[in-house]
């Protein structure tokens, strides 16, 4: 279709994706570009599409019809666990980590080797595995919580938890639904330390509603409405939008 | 202690003790040999135990269709121990001699095809484990590839269950039909009816168990052990961890396919004949009670369920054959409602505690070194 089109350094491409259930669509004829290294925002009010764009691009919901381009693959035809192989890493809304494990197997769970059933039965926890569990916990303040059943860590430390697994993961592009919602002043200000000490080197797409924190991190917002792109660019463009003012911003 | 500190944990190396104390020395020294064959009957259900620790403890994917693996390791079983009872000398009054009784009475004259391999012990070894395991493998992978799971998944598995049975009932010629295999006298020549080849089948049945209470083991404690439970919880989370969910199901599935035909094949031995009463839905129900009993969670807990579920039925069902099904019922729902983790869980929650504390009170050295690693009860030393 329209791949020729599009220039080498896009590291995601999504083009005309729509998804539709039962009639209604949730995304519309959507297309927006995320550049190797970019930190780009999602906003948008309750409903718009902005969790579903996520699910689309992770394989979660597949799209009714239009295409997703990471790294010049067709995203939209692969299983979500491919699509996490080729570099795509997703944290949800909620905190979803295995609670009946140690933050380490945790951790070590989401270590990319090892990921086939026979791979997993010859799995060694080698020196390698434990050095980077270890690096990971450090970053996510979790170090001296490593043998701590996930069961037991508060909202915050799951959430920083999950983080965690996705970091191991070491994924390019870095999708992150609400990253700081819920949690407590104090944990939200180490988080925000925490995100933007993870999104150097690789590309993120975050979803967030609050402000503050957006016009912190963000190169470039993307504001959804309906499902469809009300307005892009930088946080001064998109801030002084009226369409997004009338819709969004000015509530 | 490398097995100590890595293979198995502290409770784990007592359950184990425990229990080969129990079944190599114990039993064998106190009970006659009527007796000993009910405990190999008994404990054929904790090889469907143990695959279903894995399967729905560690797995989450309850199956009630065990009864089909389990039937399918007997029959090829038996299908070999009736074709070698079979020789051409001890049928010929028959009109076709060398061929099994029940074909012989449904006017079949040549042996079917689908018996030809049971000639030889090495490809009924093989059938035991394959035949079981591919059907598993199909049947896992048409409903785990589509994401069906749980309640919907049960349901089909007993539709399998009754479909299998439905389908040996009815080729009586080639299954010998409602009634099964009977008259299973050798195996390679050698009388499996005597009282001291019970014996010998008996321990060979408790080697083979242990054998698959390790390679369970084995497994739990792989990192595939780990990620069944993060899949039990989060199966999404597992699927964006790059793997394929579906896969790891289907081989939890196929494992306790397995594990449950070795069951069947060792029925056939110790028991002597195979019928379809053992492949249905009901018994496929009774073994999930029996690991549910002892313990979904806990390897040794599907072992002890087995037999002590057995125990009372036997019991039971010898002074008040009316009670017994109420009993077993009465039995599922106390351990749903009361003992989730059934008797392993109380052993854990209750039992070992007390242990614990009766050791470190008795012999504080010891028990100190023992506690070193985990956190433990933390109970003071004087």
């Amino acid at each position: 279709m329209l791949i020729g089109h599009q220039p080498k350094e896009f590291l995601l491409a999504v083009e005309a994706l729509t998804v539709s259930f039962d009639g209604f669509k949730a995304v519309n004829d959507l297309s927006f570009y995320v550049e190797e290294n970019e930190i780009r925002v999602i906003i948008g009010p309750n409903g718009a599409g902005k969790t579903t764009v996520l699910d689309l691009i992770c394989g979660k919901t597949k799209a009714t019809s239009g295409s997703i381009q990471f790294r010049g693959q067709e995203l939209t035809r692969m299983k979500e666990n491919q699509i996490v192989q080729t570099g795509v890493g997703r944290k949800f809304q909620t905190p979803s980590v295995f609670v009946d494990l140690t933050v380490f197997e945790n951790l070590e769970i989401s270590y990319p080797r090892g990921r086939t059933v026979f791979g997993s039965l010859a799995f060694q926890r080698d020196a390698a595995v434990r050095d980077r569990v270890e690096e990971v916990a450090e970053m996510i303040f979790l170090k001296d919580r490593l043998d701590t059943y996930a069961d037991e860590l508060s909202h915050g430390q799951k959430q920083w938890l999950e983080i965690g697994m996705l970091l191991i993961q070491d994924p390019d592009l870095l999708m992150l639904d609400e990253p700081v919602a819920g949690m407590s002043v104090s944990e939200r200000a180490k988080t925000a330390e925490l995100l933007n000490r993870i999104i150097k080197g690789r590309s993120v797409l975050v979803i967030e509603h609050d402000m503050k924190f957006v016009e912190d991190i963000a190169h470039k917002v993307t504001v959804l409405h309906q499902g469809r792109i009300l307005s892009e660019g930088t946080m001064e463009h998109v801030k002084n939008d009226p369409k997004v003012i009338e819709v969004y911003l000015g509530h | 202690m490398i097995i100590n500190s890595r293979f198995f944990n502290r409770s784990e190396l007592i359950g184990f003790v425990a229990l080969a104390a129990l079944l190599f020395v114990i039993l064998p020294l106190s009970l006659d040999v009527f007796r000993l064959n009910l405990v190999a009957k008994y404990l054929t259900y904790a090889f469907v135990g143990i695959g279903l620790v894995l399967c729905w403890g560690y797995g989450g994917i309850l199956s009630l269709g065990q009864g089909v693996f389990f039937g399918l390791g007997g029959y090829c079983m038996a299908m070999f121990l009736k074709l070698e009872a079979s020789s051409v000398e001890n049928t010929k009054i028959q009109s076709t001699p060398g061929i099994p009784d029940f074909m012989d009475w449904n006017q079949i004259t040549s042996l079917p095809l689908f018996w030809q391999p049971f000639h030889s012990l090495t490809l009924t070894i093989l059938a035991i484990i394959l035949v079981p395991g591919l059907f598993a493998l199909i049947i896992g992978t048409a409903m785990f590839k589509r994401r069906v799971g749980g309640t919907y998944f049960a349901i089909i598995t007993q539709a399998v269950a009754a479909i299998l049975t439905i389908l040996i009932v009815g080729q009586q010629g080639y299954t010998g039909g409602i009634n099964g295999m009977t008259d299973l006298r050798t195996l390679k020549g050698w009388d499996i009816r005597p009282d001291h080849a019970k014996v010998m089948l008996y321990f060979f049945e408790v080697f083979l168990l242990f054998g698959c209470i390790l390679l369970a083991q084995f497994i739990r404690l792989t990192k595939l052990g780990r990620i069944l439970v993060a899949m039990r919880e989060q199966e999404d989370r597992v699927r964006f961890s790059g793997y394929s969910v579906a896969n790891f199901k289907i081989f939890a599935f196929c494992m306790a396919a397995i594990f449950a035909a070795i069951g069947g094949a060792m029925f056939a031995l110790n028991v002597g004949f195979m019928s379809p009463s053992f492949v249905g839905i009901v018994p496929s129900i009774e073994m999930v009670i029996y690991t549910a009993v002892g313990g979904r969670m806990s390897i040794f807990g599907a072992v002890w369920g087995s037999l002590l579920v057995n125990v009372a039925k036997t019991g039971l069902s010898e002074s008040f054959p009316q009670l017994w099904l109420f009993g077993l019922g009465g039995l599922f729902i106390a351990v749903v409602l009361a003992f989730p983790n059934g008797l392993s869980g109380i052993w854990a929650d209750y039992v070992q505690p007390r242990i614990d504390r009766l050791l470190t009170w008795r012999k504080p050295k010891p028990a100190k070194a023992w506690t070193d690693g985990s956190v433990a009860d933390g109970a003071p030393a004087e």
